[in-house]
């Protein structure tokens, strides 16, 4: 849980338009509801065998993605893990996009080619979704290289689950990060399990991110990931020290998943009463309530919820009528050429 | 035209690509300041500078994961994996990572990248540094594989690879580094996908790859001269993408097939081919193929037994000789 340094920071600065601001907190909120509205509806689409394969949901995590995102400039970029959908979205990709792609239809992000774990979007920065744990923190390492050799500003930001903590690439990563001075931010997102196993069981320090931060020589940095603003901040000061040039910054998000691991795990494992401890810091209720402290009309809330539930109807049916992708794009994109052709 | 070593043409290689392009970026262990272990890097941190030319921590992972995000954002990566052996601790940009990521977001992400890489055997170094892995990456859909037996192929296909849109893996073959050749001067730009005839013959077709070059060469001299069979000697180069017509040709001409393959037997790249020449050009075979290989076992280190189970020009020429003349 946060701390009381966390919640201080917090807490509310001179109101409404503090250093975030009324517009911005509207764009936070909704994108928070945004992603809420569409993983709930992946995973009824699941339950209606609409949704195929696997899909790993962020419901209970939608503070971590928005915060990020919101505090990034165009041209920033976004690396994901499997469980991607929540910051595929909070770059700004359309909800039809997303879901064709889980509903594996022709109007999918990739056409199906790629499905749930491999939501990438170049054009929002969303630079692919990794399925192999930690691959994508050395990646993120390149990207971020080639900002620095390049002179350009953009910020290269890595999420990632705490398991991924425990693999030999993080700390390749880290380290190589650390050394090359790199402008990344590499975001953990600890909701407290691996898989289906506690972190704290397979780890040996309390905090899998941060508890390793010192071994890199970096701060160590750990928030409240159910607060939006928390992160929001958070996100803002870490990319403005890699837009220095002052190199990366690790940051542990303390959250929570409400559903299981993937679409084929009911959580089980679970002790009681953690999930509804849980559910009363629920990050969508907390930013609902200080709107409401800072005094937003329940009117321009209620605005907000009727015009993301009516983007999600409506990419529903989109997707429902969408076709399947057609058999020629098999054999294409294999090679730069478009083909597969391996041979002469 | 000047003569050099196979390790020169590496240095000359990179060192063209780097002056061409200021895109072209090279990282890897001990690669800037030492000049990498097999001295094939030497004098290119000096001309290129250090935000060109990057030391790396030991971290094979972090090596390739940053010639892959920099190659996908704009950059034109060459990474030096030491040991060819060490594919097997980075293996997921290789097999998962590099290969994959155009399709499956159905073309919108790009890796045009090189991995450069010490492959083979005859260094005595032992099971866990002597290995040819080119069949370990010829396997996998959406990487280029290729492997120079001379130093004017260095250069040329070196340079090819740099400026393929493609991640290509490019094996270096540790024992050829002393080796040396004519190479033109100036710019030399060769092309992916191509074999050589390097010696023209009618009695058989000899495909050979790196190392083996040499070998089959010194083989079909004494093929000729002490038995009077005249083998035609084909440089495979590029295994994908894979010179298919040029093999065909040669089979077609000679009607005999032989492979000189450095990789242990199971899944070799001469299987494949032998699948190819099987499938397509049954007909023009008189009789079966026959592939010369490394045992399917991992290397030993000691000199007499390493060199025991590499493929030598005795063991071909005696191959050849029994199933031409029995």
């Amino acid at each position: 849980m946060a701390t009381a340094q966390d919640r201080a920071q917090a807490a509310p600065g001179s109101g409404l338009n503090d250093d975030i601001g009324e517009d911005k907190r509207l764009a936070i909120y909704r994108s928070q509801l945004r992603i809420r509205e569409a993983e709930q509806r992946a995973y009824d689409l699941f339950l209606q065998n609409l949704v195929k394969g696997t899909s790993h949901l962020s419901l209970g995590q939608e503070a971590v993605a928005t915060g990020f995102a919101e505090a990034m400039q165009k041209g920033d970029l976004s690396f994901c893990t499997y469980r991607g959908h929540a910051h595929t979205l909070a770059r700004g990709v359309s909800v039809e996009k997303v879901l064709g792609e889980l509903m594996q239809r022709d109007n999918g992000l990739m056409r199906g080619k790629g499905g749930s774990m491999h939501l990438t979007s170049e054009e929002h920065g969303v630079m692919g979704s990794y399925a192999i744990i930690g691959a994508h923190l050395p990646i993120a390492c390149g990207a971020a290289w080639r900002a620095q050799y390049k002179g350009d500003k953009d910020v290269s930001v890595c999420f990632f689950g705490d398991g991924t903590t425990n693999i030999g690439a993080f700390h390749e990563a880290l380290n190589f990060a650390a050394v090359w001075k790199l402008p990344v931010v590499f975001v953990c997102e600890n909701n407290l399990y691996m898989e289906y196993t506690p972190i704290a069981d397979v780890t040996a320090v309390p905090h899998p991110a941060a508890d390793r931060a010192a071994a890199y020589g970096l701060e160590r940095i750990i928030i409240d990931g159910n607060d939006a603003d928390v992160v929001y901040r958070t996100a803002q000061k870490a990319y403005a020290k890699a837009r220095a040039g002052e190199g990366p910054s690790l940051i542990e998000a303390l959250t929570y998943r409400h559903s299981g691991h993937s679409r084929a795990d009911p959580a089980k494992y679970r002790p009681e009463g953690e999930l509804e401890k849980w559910k009363e810091r629920d990050p969508i209720k907390i930013y609902r309530e200080r709107l409401k402290q800072f005094g937003v009309a329940d009117k321009v809330i209620a605005e907000i919820d009727a015009s993301v539930r009516k983007e999600v109807d409506d990419a529903t049916e989109a997707c429902k009528a969408a076709p399947m992708p057609p058999l020629d794009i098999l054999t294409t994109d294999v090679y730069a050429d478009g083909g597969w052709a391996w041979r002469n | 035209m000047a003569e050099i070593t196979y390790r020169d043409a590496v240095i000359r290689g990179i060192a063209q690509e780097m002056s061409r392009d200021n895109d072209v970026v090279f990282l890897g262990e001990d690669v800037a300041k030492a000049g990498g272990v097999f001295k094939a890097t030497v004098g290119l941190y000096e001309q290129f500078g250090p935000l060109r030319v990057r030391d790396t921590p030991i971290s094979e992972q972090a090596i390739l994961g940053a010639a892959m995000g920099a190659a996908m954002t704009g950059l034109k990566p060459i990474a030096e994996i030491m040991f060819s052996d060490f594919f097997a601790v980075c293996f997921d940009y290789i097999a998962n990572e590099f290969p994959k990521s155009r399709y499956m977001s159905n073309g919108q992400t790009k890796c045009p990248l090189v991995v450069r890489t010490g492959n083979g055997a005859g260094s005595r170094f032992g099971a866990q540094h002597s290995q040819s892995v080119e069949n370990w990456c010829m396997m996998i859909p959406g990487l280029k594989v290729v492997a120079p037996s001379s130093p004017v192929d260095v250069i040329g296909l070196l340079a090819a690879a740099v400026r393929d849109p493609d991640p290509v893996i490019f094996l270096e073959h540790k024992s050829l580094y002393p080796t040396k050749g004519e190479v033109p001067d100036g710019e030399i730009v060769d092309k992916l996908g191509t074999a050589k005839v390097l010696r023209p013959g009618r009695d058989a077709t000899i495909l050979a790859l790196a190392l083996m070059v040499p070998r089959a060469l010194e083989a079909a001299e004494r093929l000729k001269a002490e038995h009077g069979i005249d083998c035609e000697v084909v440089d495979v180069r590029s295994l994908v993408p894979l010179d298919t017509q040029t093999i065909l040709g040669s089979v077609a001409k000679t009607h005999r097939l032989f492979t000189v393959e450095e990789n242990p037997r199971l899944c070799g790249w001469g299987a494949e081919i032998v699948s190819i020449v099987a499938d397509e050009a049954f007909y023009d075979l008189d009789g079966p193929p026959v592939r010369i290989t490394t045992p399917h076992i991992p290397l030993p280190a000691a000199d007499i037994l390493e060199d025991i189970v590499l493929p030598t020009p005795e063991r071909i020429v005696e191959t050849i000789r029994r199933s031409l003349q029995g």
